[in-house]
């Protein structure tokens, strides 16, 4: 029965303000149930204020094959990151 | 070990923990059982709920594990709907609609009770409550308006269970004191709305509504079905095979 049912991303937002974060999925015939098994199987011991399901099938992914062309340029291109300024002692935080 | 109920709120407090424990225990029969992973996590994640539910409402009446593990069926004071058995998942839902649609209307009036301890236990409990509700209704409308075979199951799961529903609106003197003493809202009150939101579910889920069967009543005097001291025994058993034990 399971397999019939379609595949659901569980995405969990642990607090306002953060952003949501993959966590797992669920099996579910339809987009409420979905949210239903999220919500039962993910967020049972309060991890979550707020819950997204997203057909798994509606995802697009990268090609692992392309891996190379796709990251391997930004390996090289250090200065892309903000380490060649100094940082004042007086700014925390950063 | 006879438990006679000394006052109306005791008893109020004995029929809802009984309720509570009993579904609570009927449901985890299905854990490790669901009929798919995801279901069988929802189906534990009730049970839980309603145990501990119990054992808020059994604690305040006296001495909670005692009164789960060492009362005998007849001191049971559990509506018959509740220690009905699971059947297939399709009865298991048609049992859990019925129950929790009356349990989440009482729990809404029992947050006005003048009684302190259960004004804020229904503060608590109507939440969760209202999730079981949704579940069940959700499964229903999916199974009845679902396959022919889901349809029969539903409709088959209503049937079983219809008959222990008046139960839950009936008022014995006990109960009528506890109405006149502002401890729990009268049922009957909400008797019509109880019937038009199933009736609503079941229109959603293209289900007739059962015939009216014969009532049968009895559970809060301890007058149980024979299922229920099938499920006490399962229950009942560690603890009264070991009286020692901790765990």
């Amino acid at each position: 029965m399971s397999s019939d049912w379609p595949l659901w991303e569980v995405f969990v937002r642990s607090k306002g303000g953060l952003a949501h974060r993959h966590v797992g999925s669920v099996h579910a015939p339809d987009a409420e149930l979905a949210l239903a098994h999220a919500r039962d199987t993910y967020t049972r011991r309060m991890e979550g204020v707020s819950l997204w399901v997203v057909p798994s099938a509606e995802i697009v992914a990268s090609d692992p094959d392309q891996a190379g062309e796709l990251f391997e340029p930004a390996e090289s291109k250090i200065y892309r990151h903000p380490t060649f300024y100094d940082i004042p002692d007086e700014v925390k935080h950063i | 070990m006879a438990t006679v109920a000394v006052d109306p709120r005791t008893e109020v407090l004995l029929r809802l923990g009984d309720d509570a424990l009993v579904l609570g225990q009927r449901v985890s029969e299905w854990c490790g059982h669901g009929p798919v992973l995801e279901v069988d996590i929802s189906l534990a994640n009730l049970s839980l709920d309603l145990i501990g539910q119990a054992t808020l409402l059994l604690g305040e009446a006296g001495d909670g594990d005692k009164l789960a593990f060492h009362r005998d069926v007849l001191d049971f004071r559990n509506c018959l709907l509740v220690e009905q058995p699971n059947g297939d998942f399709a009865q298991t839902i048609a049992r859990h609609l019925l129950y929790t649609t009356w349990q989440h209307m009482l729990l809404q009036r029992l947050q006005q009770s003048i009684d302190k301890f259960l004004s804020e236990f229904a503060h608590k409990a109507v939440k969760e409550v209202a999730y079981h509700r949704e579940l069940a209704v959700d499964w229903t409308i999916r199974l009845g308006d679902g396959t022919d075979e889901s349809t029969r199951r539903m409709a088959e799961g209503l049937d079983w269970n219809w008959r222990f529903v008046p139960e839950l609106f009936a008022v014995d003197d006990t109960l009528q004191a506890a109405i006149d003493g502002g401890i729990v809202p009268d049922p009957r009150s909400f008797e019509e709305e109880y019937r038009s939101a199933i009736g609503a579910v079941l229109a959603e889920a293209k289900l007739a509504a059962p015939a009216d069967q014969r009532p049968i009543l009895g559970g809060r005097r301890g007058h149980h079905s024979e299922h229920l001291g099938h499920l006490l025994a399962v229950m009942q058993f560690l603890p009264r095979t070991y009286p020692d034990a901790t765990w």
